[in-house]
């Protein structure tokens, strides 16, 4: 059952505010999430001035900026700092995106970072990413064939297939948009979300696998797929410009188009 | 180390920021309801009618009062707003128009029409 308010021990707090130097020149303020799982205290959005003079040019920037300079505390996931690792997954001024590939110019006014949303936190702007891998390991991510091989060769695939997984193969699984989605909110335990779904379609799509059938039977299910209803939350996330939308609706049209009439 | 405490879940419908089209879609929903709700004022109006002039006046007269204008206005939009939106889901449903731009701009479309036909409704009737 969808709950839409914060339990107890969610609600956030205020917290601490950390001054910019008196000679910054371009200060800009960004209100981060925290929450420290040994105090025992609830959450709080810590606010922190930076000097964007001192600080490269991306939301990433600032936040190691503000590790770096300011709040040796503050935890976050990081990694290759140009959108193809994925580990940065946050929740920037209201929207889900990658905050290395996110311009700090691309906002106005003080920038509220928040983990991404409705998941369990780990700590700060860390989420429990357990469930959406469990998930993506229950859509079996791999090839399946029941024909043995070429002797010779790979399993080769004409270009036309190969364009069919175009706009799918470039998925990093942040969960930018699994973490948008409403229905994904209320409905974790049972329904996929867009990110799942969207590598469920590219292995429908792959003309070399042979387990198509198996595949929609373990989608045919009024939650794993049918929770979506559309909102595209998922589309207008996606650091990638992918469309987990339409993926789903594929998937959609493939499970009504194996029916008998 | 003292023992851990129970994981917060982050902000949500709190911090998202709303859309056009997640915000359509939640209208959506919500005309549906309210459609539900309206056909059991259509069927109070059915029973009046069959009861004779006398009661059909009383339905009348309380749809003449600024209350009833209102609950009548937000009726014929909810109807077709949620029509309208029902054949641009269907449409949804075929594969088509789910790029970004088009949903978008189906989605104002969705409403700007679904405005201008609750006012020419309301033209015809009163």
């Amino acid at each position: 059952m969808a709950e839409f308010t914060l339990p107890k021990n969610s609600r956030i707090k205020k917290g601490k505010h950390f001054s910019a130097a008196a000679d910054a020149k371009r200060v800009r303020t960004f209100q981060v999430y925290r929450w420290d799982p040994d105090t025992g205290e609830n959450p709080r959005i810590d606010r922190y001035e930076v000097d964007l003079e001192q600080c490269g040019p991306m939301i990433l920037d600032a936040i190691i900026y503000i590790k770096n300079h300011i709040d040796p505390t503050l935890t976050f996931r990081r990694s290759c700092r140009e959108g193809i690792c994925g580990s940065c997954a946050m929740n920037i001024g209201g929207t889900n995106t990658l905050a290395c590939t996110k311009a700090i110019a691309d906002f106005k006014g003080d920038i509220k970072i928040y983990p991404l949303p409705h998941m369990q936190v780990v700590k700060d702007l860390i989420p429990d990413m357990t469930n959406f891998y469990a998930q993506h390991a229950a859509i079996k991510p791999w090839i399946q064939t029941e024909s043995p091989p070429p002797p010779d060769k790979e399993r080769l695939q004409s270009p036309k297939d190969r364009e069919k997984l175009d706009g799918l193969y470039e998925c990093i699984m942040c969960a930018c948009c699994s973490a948008s989605c409403p229905s994904y909110w209320w409905n974790s335990d049972r329904y996929l979300g867009p990110a799942i779904l969207l590598q469920a379609y590219r292995w429908l799509a792959d003309s070399r696998d042979e387990a198509k059938g198996e595949r929609l039977d373990e989608l045919e299910d009024p939650f794993r797929v049918y929770r979506c209803h559309t909102i595209m939350n998922c589309t207008s996330a996606c650091p990638k410009g992918l469309n987990p939308a339409k993926a789903i609706a594929e998937i959609k049209k493939e499970l009504v188009g194996r029916r008998s009439l | 180390m003292t023992q851990r405490n129970a994981r917060p879940m982050s902000p949500h419908l709190q911090v998202y920021k709303p859309q056009i089209t997640s915000v359509l879609s939640i209208v959506h929903r919500i005309t549906g309801l309210l459609l539900t709700a309206f056909a059991v004022g259509w069927a109070i109006w059915l029973v009046c009618l069959n009861r004779g002039p006398h009661a059909l006046q009383i339905f009348q007269d309380l749809l003449n009062t600024i209350p009833g204008m209102l609950v009548a206005l937000l009726a014929g939009w909810a109807l077709f707003y949620h029509l309208l939106n029902g054949i641009r889901h269907l449409i949804w449903d075929t594969g088509r128009w789910l790029e970004l731009e088009t949903a978008r701009r189906a989605g104002w479309a969705v409403l700007i029409l679904s405005l201008l036909l609750t006012a020419l409704a309301w033209r015809f009737w009163s």
